[in-house]
């Protein structure tokens, strides 16, 4: 690994709009992109809310931000892993999330997922491969 | 290559030290600060929560404890106290620093 | 070792601020080095000098001013939470064209990319928050 590039993960275990931090952890994502680390984001925990569809922020005067997350393979952000067991205990499946892909360019530009379903154990091997890690 | 994973919340209030231990891996160490140190108190509803984890070190930021009038014997077996000075070598020797916020 | 400081709550309200800070002057007196500490959401109240605190207890951003100054750290606020708060220096007052700055002494207002960079150039990152 290059001394300049770490791996940076961004932990969300927050819901959106009750609070700012999904939004301003989204805000670090898309400036740290351009730092050409590698970067992975974690959703776990009631974070795994912030992927969720039909967000529709008309009724409470604040900026729906979920579509930003569609956006994040433009800046090669690809690895967002969202635990299996969060989704579970709030009685979502993969199928309750926005649809997020990426163009790999290793791949001939094939659409694939970013979104990554991981049990706890996994997204715990995850936590202890990085070097730096940010809570929101 | 361990995890310095900090908990600054009651387990009465959140489910951050839960949430904690579920992810926590041995050898990794817990330190619960401020309002976090509720959770390693004796005789509690949850004092069961760490059961099972004696493949973690878990500490407690003594401050914070005395500054909520919990005596150090009221800790869970197993629970050790530092200062500030002992969170700053916790987040030397270990590999990266986790905050469950 | 260098150690990179978050502080992702606002003073007062909650102990996160207070924590790190106590965190910072035990990590200088055990000869490590603490380059910078990156004030984020409602962390950048910190940043304000136009508190007040009562007498008898302590002053935070003064706290933060009186250890930057004698152990040269940057006290990076961040702009995007700081504009949304009311957090500004003279440049930013002007450019948006607010009558007054409130920033204290020793902080700075930045970008993101100084949290990145932090993250990057130091050993372990810790983070304070809510």
């Amino acid at each position: 690994m290059s001394e300049d590039v770490k791996k940076f993960l961004y932990v969300n275990r927050k819901a959106p709009y009750g609070t700012i931090y999904a939004l301003e952890s989204l805000e670090v994502v898309l400036i740290g992109a351009a730092f050409d680390q590698d970067v992975s984001l974690a959703f776990l925990d009631d974070g795994v809310f912030q992927l969720t569809r039909g967000q529709d922020t008309t009724g409470i005067g604040m900026k729906n931000f979920s579509p930003t997350f569609r956006a994040l393979g433009d800046y090669d952000v690809t690895k967002l892993y969202v635990e299996r067991e969060s989704l579970e205990e709030r009685g979502l499946s993969a199928d309750d999330l926005q649809e997020i892909m990426y163009e790999d360019e290793d791949d001939d530009w094939a659409e694939k997922p970013s979104i990554r379903i991981v049990s706890r154990a996994e997204m715990a091997d995850i936590f202890a491969e990085q070097d730096v890690v940010l809570s929101f | 290559m361990a995890t310095l994973h900090t908990v600054n919340k009651s387990p009465f209030a959140t489910k951050a030290l839960q949430s904690c231990l579920a992810h926590a891996r041995d050898g990794d160490v817990i330190l619960m600060i401020e309002d976090g140190v509720y959770g390693a108190t004796a005789g509690t509803d949850l004092a069961d929560v760490l059961a099972g984890h004696s493949a973690l070190k878990i500490y407690v930021l003594e401050p914070d404890l005395q500054a909520r009038g919990l005596d150090t014997g009221r800790l869970l077996d197993g629970v050790s106290t530092v200062d500030y000075a002992g969170f700053v070598d916790l987040a030397a020797t270990t590999d990266r620093t986790m905050a469950w916020l | 070792m260098k150690f990179g400081v978050v502080v992702s709550e606002g003073p007062y309200t909650h102990q996160a601020s207070d924590t790190a800070y106590h965190f910072v002057v035990s990590a200088l007196e055990a000869g490590h080095e603490v380059p910078r500490v990156f004030f984020y959401h409602d962390g950048v109240n910190v940043g304000t000098r136009l508190s007040v605190p009562p007498q008898d207890e302590r002053n935070i951003q003064a706290q933060w001013t009186d250890l930057a100054a004698r152990h040269k750290i940057d006290l990076v606020v961040c702009i995007a939470a700081a504009q949304r708060r009311g957090i500004l220096d003279e440049n930013e007052a002007t450019r948006q064209g607010k009558d007054a700055n409130n920033i204290a002494e020793g902080f700075r207002i930045s970008g993101l990319g100084q949290l990145i960079e932090m993250g990057i150039q130091t050993d372990r990152l810790l983070m304070f928050g809510d």
